[in-house]
């Protein structure tokens, strides 16, 4: 069948197979054709999408183990990190590290070694993973640690399923009072600005900013800083505190339909310059917020990838160093709004120290945004590529769609390394995406 | 199925038990269960094809259950089951003779409690048979007009039956089908879909509002001409 990933580019021809059980599972893993693991396909590119066969691994959604002492949960690696919330959070528990949606896989967090507004303070989400089952290429489950098979553990976080599948793992979760979030909202005027925000407010747990690609010149970089951190049980009111670990359910709606490639654009530039203006008259804005609000306001809207129509699109995520990231982001800035690509929001981010295998995450500022698919997307995403690269940048695997094999190497030097693992274990035959060929991994 | 109903009763509070073929192979879900909703889980062995077994079966119970969800099935290959007697026996058995016998025995446990409410899940597949899977579906007819006879006389006793024809589903059974997206729902869907049955006192529920438009076109064409059509 045709499968592709949440940005529906590419779309990629692929046997789908949903193995129920582990001995299902094994058979897909030993037989001839390569295989790559699939979450909820969160991901944007290829990377979720096999080049010959993709085992949708959404069967092994079992929790198997609680420790209300630790926090330490054991799960089948199909769970979905909502669902941990769902479970956990009445009891007073939260997820370490979440991305910006709760709709992926424990399995898929792993691969991705996926961050969250507070890689600056807690780094990424292999940061809470105390083990992995992971099944090799002969079958077998083994587990592998910090201490067991450290090698192979550091690089299956962030490994992007290419060291085996994940099976089952044990994740720690974080103590929370309650189920809101004290958001601080602070507009700044320019890139500078907004980066100066982010270093004042490095011990706040979450950061993260929204910057307008619309503008230009003096105003290049525009952006609103959120700031944020888990609420305690004074901050809250009476009414609220007397439920203090349920904020209530909010609706989601579906989009219905593929929507012409024009409408996102318009309504995302609407809803900051809202924002930015009802902010900049108060500056800053407190607010007591949810934590399905606060931290998934997309997730609100289901499919909503389909509101860039049927061509799909693709995002783009890289991460300059601290100190090439004022110029980098000021030269990709130009690049996109010089381009009139459109005109979207930006994510920016300041991330932590890292110390990892083949994680994305460096110390650093991180860019992220989206891009229709449109005739002349992909000659500016190689323009892109090749500013982030020329600034010692990286980029985010489980956004790529399209890179090519050099630019990776070229950007990362921990490719060759983690190749030479694939090779020297056997794992190059047994899984494969088709990002994996793309980029020869 | 199955185990996304007892999710939906589970996250609404209910104590589960869970019985099948092979209980203890269940325990991962038995754990998810408890742990997901913070309420007890218990595993009991059952087969529907041993109604022998039933009377024992209810007794090894912790307790009489508020609610029981027969979810029982097995659909084979229409094919196998014009050729091979023994297999539309064991076809007609797992999806009418045993599902019925085991909520009746319920069903007279509930009547003398006064209270309860039980849960057949049958298929539109019995609405009218076709030539695709008719064997199937005469059984899950007899199952429908079975649940149907049941309500009727509980009606008065505090006990009611819902029957559930749940359309198109995600799942085991229908894995590699190719089934219209539109119409086929997924088993969270059904679960909430049965909780909220019982919860309203509904009779008779599809589970894809859809599916009420279809059947009712399909039972109501001629049969003059639904015998010469391909479906
Ligand atoms: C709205 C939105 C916001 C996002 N925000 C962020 C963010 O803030 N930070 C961030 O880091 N990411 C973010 N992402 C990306 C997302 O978190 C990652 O792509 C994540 O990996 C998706 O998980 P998934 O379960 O859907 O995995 P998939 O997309 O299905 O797979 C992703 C990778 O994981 C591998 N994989 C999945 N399951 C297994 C398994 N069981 N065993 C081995 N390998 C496996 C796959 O092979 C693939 O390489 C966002 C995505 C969306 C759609
Ligand atoms: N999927 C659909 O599209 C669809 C549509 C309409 C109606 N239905 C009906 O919905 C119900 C659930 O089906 P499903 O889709 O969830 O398929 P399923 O996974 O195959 O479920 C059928 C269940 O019946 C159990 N079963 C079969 N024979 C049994 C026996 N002798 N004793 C005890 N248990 C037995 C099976 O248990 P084992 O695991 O031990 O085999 C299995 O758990 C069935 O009644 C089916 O007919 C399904």
């Amino acid at each position: 069948m045709k499968l592709s990933g949440w940005g529906r580019f590419p779309v990629v021809e692929t046997q789908l197979c949903a193995p129920r059980d582990v001995a299902a599972l094994q058979a897909l893993v030993t037989g001839d054709e390569p295989v790559i693991a699939r979450g909820n396909g969160r991901s944007y590119g290829d990377s979720a999408v096999g080049a010959h066969t993709t085992l949708d691994m959404r069967h092994f959604d079992h929790m198997l183990s609680f420790d209300a002492e630790t926090g330490v949960l054991v799960a089948e690696a199909g769970v979905l990190l909502g669902d941990v919330i769902d479970a956990f959070l009445p009891r007073g528990w939260f997820p370490m590290v979440t991305p910006g949606t709760k709709f992926v896989t424990l399995g898929g967090a792993i691969a991705a070694d996926v961050h969250g507004k507070n890689h600056h303070v807690d780094g990424s989400f292999g940061t809470c993973v105390e083990w992995i089952d992971l099944m090799g290429p002969d079958g077998q489950i083994s587990r592998i640690s910090r201490e067991d098979d450290p090698d192979l553990f550091r690089h299956t976080l962030g490994g992007m399923g290419l060291t085996g599948v994940i099976v089952r793992t044990a994740i720690r979760l974080r103590p929370v009072e309650t189920a809101w979030i004290n958001q601080t909202t602070l507009p700044a005027p320019d890139l500078g600005a907004a980066m100066d925000l982010f270093e004042q407010h490095a011990h706040v747990p979450y950061s993260v900013a929204w910057i307008d690609c619309m503008s230009r010149g003096a105003h290049l970089g525009r952006s609103l800083v959120m700031l944020g951190d888990h609420a305690a049980r004074a901050d809250l009111d009476a009414k609220k505190a007397r439920t203090p670990l349920d904020a209530g359910h909010k609706g989601a709606h579906t989009v219905p339909l593929d929507f012409p490639g024009f409408a996102l654009n318009r309504w995302t530039v609407r809803a900051f310059n809202e924002l930015y203006y009802r902010v900049g008259a108060w500056k800053p804005t407190k607010a007591l917020v949810d934590w399905d609000t606060y931290f998934y306001p997309l997730d609100a809207v289901l499919k909503w990838n389909r509101i860039y129509g049927r061509r799909g699109f693709a995002q783009f995520q890289c991460v300059l160093p601290l100190d090439t990231a004022r110029t980098g982001l000021t030269e990709l800035l130009e690049a996109i709004t010089e381009a009139g690509a459109g005109s979207f929001l930006a994510v920016l981010k300041r991330f932590g120290p890292q110390d990892s295998a083949f994680s994305f995450p460096m110390e650093g500022y991180t860019l992220a945004l989206d891009f229709p698919m449109k005739p002349h997307t992909l000659d500016l995403l190689d323009q892109l590529d090749a500013v982030a690269v020329s600034h010692g940048g990286r980029f985010y695997l489980a956004k790529d769609s399209r890179m090519g094999a050099e630019t990776l190497r070229e950007s990362d030097s921990r490719a060759a390394e983690f190749e030479a693992l694939r090779e020297a274990r056997g794992l190059k035959e047994h899984f494969a995406s088709a990002q994996s060929e793309r980029l020869s991994l | 199925m199955g185990q996304a109903i007892a999710h939906a009763f589970a996250a609404a509070g209910h104590p589960i038990q869970l019985a099948a073929r092979g209980a203890a192979g269940l325990d991962t879900v038995q754990t998810d269960l408890a742990l997901r909703h913070g309420v007890d889980v218990t595993l009991h062995e059952f087969d529907v094809l041993d109604s022998n077994g039933f009377g024992g079966f209810v007794d090894g119970l912790p307790a009489l259950p508020g609610v029981a969800v027969s979810v029982v099935g097995y659909m084979g290959e229409q094919a196998e089951n014009e050729q091979d007697q023994a297999q539309a026996a064991l076809m007609m058995r797992t999806n009418f003779e045993g599902p019925a016998g085991i909520l009746a025995l319920l069903a007279n446990r509930f009547e003398a409690r006064g209270s309860g409410t039980l849960v057949g899940v049958s298929s539109v597949a019995g609405d009218r048979g076709r030539a695709t899977n008719y064997v199937y579906g005469s059984a899950k007819a007899g199952f429908t007009a079975f649940l149907s006879g049941l309500r009727n006389r509980l009606a008065k006793k505090g006990v009611h039956v819902v029957t559930v024809l749940p359309g198109f589903v995600n799942t085991a059974m229908t894995e590699g089908l190719d089934l219209p997206e539109k119409l086929t729902a997924e088993p969270s869907e059904v679960g909430a879909a049965v909780v909220k049955a019982v919860q309203k006192g509904r009779n008779v529920i599809y589970v894809r509002r859809i599916w009420w438009l279809v059947m009712a076109i399909i039972r109501n064409i001629p049969e003059p001409v639904f015998k010469k059509l391909k479906l």
